[in-house]
């Protein structure tokens, strides 16, 4: 119930399915439970699904967050 | 040229029978029409039950593996290339030369000839280009059902020259310096990738390889390697279990050092699986004196099958033999054997 | 990997380590629970544990929809499997859990049952198609990040009409899982301290952060909801270290790059519109709790597997020496299991959480063996 991971979506097909890629390994997975997602965005790939995209914004925040930690008490939490 | 046989072999249509198996006229064609005439060597051409041959002087070694891999036909190899590379293989571990195989096959009813012929064109071109020739062999069929398509035993002889001293899985020592031959895990994704239920696609093909002549390069500039092993069957981390078990031993290796490549990591990722547990086909692992590492590592690197040889770590005294992996974060954890089948998980 | 790499960062973990030192107060102690089986997996994976400070203590949950099975669920499912013409397809971490005396879905496969391995419900609905002759049962299990996999197919099944497919659903709630910690007998006498809790991370892409909020404020706990990359586990308990020291007790989100308040609301129609609430099932471990499971909806009752074939349920007892319920609980960990190591290993499990990737005894055996004194590497 735990292992998914962000995959990049190459293409996008007309069954709601799309091509994902993730290190360069291709996989169709399905759409059916997000909607909006395009070409290049990232989704969270769990069993064949994408649950939700992700939010590149949200992931350079907490990078930044997680960069900041030893130097000083963090950014906004 | 007219055939001696009255009928010809449909290789396009036809299958396995039991009259393949029986000893028969029918027996006598498959054998002339495929596998003498696909293997092409004068032992195998007198047709003998037992092939003739000088012994060379020195230490021989004996092997025999046999091949069910499922499916037969997987990207970069099949059963047959499979078979012969890797007995030439457990050959070579002993620091060895291969001089000749024997190849046994266990036919289904039913099993279509065009494929038979397939893996046994693939088996004489794997046997031709490592130049270990197929001199005796044997068929059987077994009734449909009662096999996988086809199952083959291959049996390999080689000689150890006399300089080198033969490795063994009991001769690592602390201080040793582990190395690999190259990327590991691909033959085990290749393979994954043909199974159903799991469709991936991936440009990944299984490393099946005969390392005979690397081995070779190696023994010349290191006569002396404690451990040669293949990880086939459970991976890197069961052949450096059953070494540490051999030997007595424990093992650090140092996560950021082993070579995988991206789609292995990716398709380990997908699939819930270690890169380490999956099987290789054409790589292999020294273990030396720590003295002689670099030339050792040198003389892989030399070496088109050893281009990405890597040293992974050390040898090290411990009474658990535990292998540890210090991973990219400087944590320590213990890399066990797998367990079971390489199974994919959804937790 | 982009977005996977970067958050497995080893300069950045050691700083953040360094922080945690420098944050946890030495006249505490921080008791979390990772909910979530693949937390306990990623924080062994990375060696995370060691890297805590002394004070830190993890405390594993029972995120784990393998550990959490009843062996009489797995029992009905290997029947199923032996049914003739019925194609069983189950994930890949089912297929060694013991059922009684031993058995197991592997077992039933050697002795001739049709059991296949899918990566995930789509290819077991696929299966179906192609086989139209034969009766494609998709054992689906999982907690709420899994379960609108299984809607989708069940609702393309119908859409199709393809009435060879069906469902044997073992879908559980997350919540359910929490009130049953908080709400024990040991957690109500004190025998159990959870301080704070590290959410589900993929869990909550699905139900959002918005359910933890009633366990912050009714049982004054704060709870991260948590990635699952080492650095974000590593953020999320320093999150967590945070709000014990300051006093708060609220949800926060380390997860953000994918994880909302609100969650997936398109997803979650979709469970709504398939499943329903069970008004009681039993959970290995925790007991029969009541609304914590999900079974088909009426409207699809041609598609659910309970109903196609009455196979009945016999509930099982663990074995008398498997102390998987107390660890799934908090109670103990498992090198306190008198079996664990011995009897009870990988090979030879005796209990699912030692088969269980996700599960605290495998965990635990592969990679904590290091930090105890009772190692054995014997085969």
């Amino acid at each position: 119930m735990c292992l998914a991971l962000p995959a990049q979506v190459v293409s996008l097909h007309a069954d709601g399915t799309a091509t994902v890629s993730l290190g360069g390994l291709r996989k169709v997975i399905s759409l059916a439970l997000v909607d909006g997602v395009g070409e290049g965005d990232y989704v969270v790939v769990h069993t064949g699904f994408a649950l939700s995209r992700l939010d590149p914004v949200e992931a350079e925040k907490t990078l930044a967050l997680l960069r900041d930690a030893g130097s000083s008490r963090g950014a906004d939490r | 040229m007219a055939s001696k046989w009255s009928r010809r072999l449909d290789w396009a249509e036809g299958r396995v029978d039991m009259t393949h198996g029986s000893g028969g006229r029918a027996m006598a064609q498959l054998i002339d029409e495929l596998f003498v005439a696909a293997f092409d060597n004068l032992l195998l051409a007198k047709k003998n039950d037992q092939a003739l041959f000088e012994v060379p002087a020195g230490r021989m070694v004996l092997t025999t593996d046999a091949y069910v891999v499922s499916p037969i036909f997987f990207p970069g190899g099949d059963i047959g290339s499979l078979a012969v590379h890797g007995t030439i293989n457990d050959v070579a571990m002993a620091g060895a030369r291969p001089l000749y195989l024997s190849a046994s096959f266990i036919l289904e009813e039913g099993f279509p000839l065009d494929d038979l012929r397939r893996v046994v064109e693939s088996m004489a071109r794997a046997s031709r280009e490592a130049g270990v020739p197929v001199v005796t062999g044997d068929t059987k069929v077994v009734e449909r059902g009662k096999g996988d398509g086809v199952f083959i035993t291959t049996t390999g002889v080689g000689v150890v020259p006399p300089p080198v001293v033969a490795p063994s899985g009991d001769r690592a020592r602390p201080g040793d310096v582990v190395m690999v031959s190259g990327t590991i895990g691909d033959h085990g994704v290749a393979i994954l990738s043909s199974r159903e239920g799991l469709a991936f696609e991936t440009s990944i093909e299984s490393d099946s390889a005969p390392l005979h002549r690397l081995v070779a390069r190696m023994v010349e500039v290191v006569p002396d390697i404690h451990v040669l092993r293949d990880p086939t069957r459970g991976g890197l981390s069961a052949t450096l279990n059953e070494i540490a078990q051999q030997s007595g031993v424990g093992m650090v290796i140092e996560e950021r050092a082993l070579p995988v490549r991206g789609q292995v990591t990716a398709a380990c990722e997908l699939l819930g699986l270690d890169p380490l547990h999956l099987a290789n086909e054409g790589k292999l692992v020294a273990i030396t004196d720590r003295r002689h590492a670099q030339k050792l590592l040198d003389a892989m690197r030399a070496d088109p099958l050893g281009a990405q040889a890597a040293i992974i770590g050390e040898v090290i005294d411990d009474e658990n033999r535990f292998v540890q992996i210090e991973t990219t974060f400087g944590g320590r954890r213990i890399l066990d054997w797998l367990v079971g089948e390489a199974l994919p998980r959804i937790c | 990997m982009k977005y996977i790499e970067e958050f497995r960062d080893g300069d950045v973990a050691r700083s953040l380590a360094a922080e945690m030192a420098r944050e946890a107060r030495t006249d505490r102690r921080y008791r979390l629970m990772e909910f979530c089986g693949g937390h306990t997996h990623s924080l062994w994976r990375y060696g995370i544990v060691q890297m805590l400070p002394p004070e830190v203590e993890m405390i594993h949950g029972p995120g784990c929809p393998v550990c959490v099975l009843p062996i009489g669920r797995l029992e009905q499912a290997i029947a199923l499997a032996h049914v003739s013409g019925v194609m069983l397809c189950t994930f890949g971490d089912l297929v060694r859990v013991p059922a009684r005396d031993r058995r197991s879905l592997l077992k039933a496969k050697a002795a001739g049952a049709d059991i296949r391995i899918v990566y995930g419900s789509a290819d077991a609905l696929r299966l179906a198609k192609d086989n139209p002759g034969r009766e494609v049962v998709f054992f689906a299990i999982g907690f709420e990040t899994t379960t609108p996999a299984t809607a989708v197919v069940v609702k393309q099944a119908a859409e199709q009409g393809l009435r060879n497919f069906s469902v044997f659903s073992n879908h559980v709630l997350t919540p359910s899982a929490i009130d049953a910690i908080l709400g024990s007998p040991e957690a109500r006498e004190g025998r159990i301290q959870v301080d704070g809790f590290v959410g589900p991370g993929h869990v909550s892409t699905i139900i959002g952060t918005a359910p933890y909020e009633r366990f912050a404020r009714e049982h004054r706990k704060p709870v991260v909801v948590s990635g699952f990359e080492p650095l974000d586990l590593m953020q999320s308990i320093l999150m967590l270290v945070r709000q014990l020291n300051e006093g708060r007790h609220e949800v926060e989100n380390e997860y953000t790059r994918a994880v909302v308040r609100e969650g997936n609301a398109r997803a979650m129609a979709l469970v709504d519109e398939v499943l329903e609430l069970r008004p009681s099932f039993e959970w290995r471990g925790l007991g029969t709790l009541p609304d914590s499971a999900l079974r088909l909806r009426e409207k699809y009752a041609a598609w659910d597997a309970e109903r196609k074939w009455d196979i009945p349920y016999t509930p099982v007892a663990d074995h008398k020496a498997c102390a998987c319920g107390e660890i799934l609980r908090g109670l103990k960990k498992p090198t306190d299991c008198k079996i664990f190591g011995t009897a009870c290993t990988p090979e030879s499990p005796v209990g699912s959480c030692m088969v269980s990737p996700e599960g605290s005894c495998a965990a635990y055996y592969a990679y904590g063996r290091l930090a105890k004194k009772r190692p054995t590497n014997d085969l």
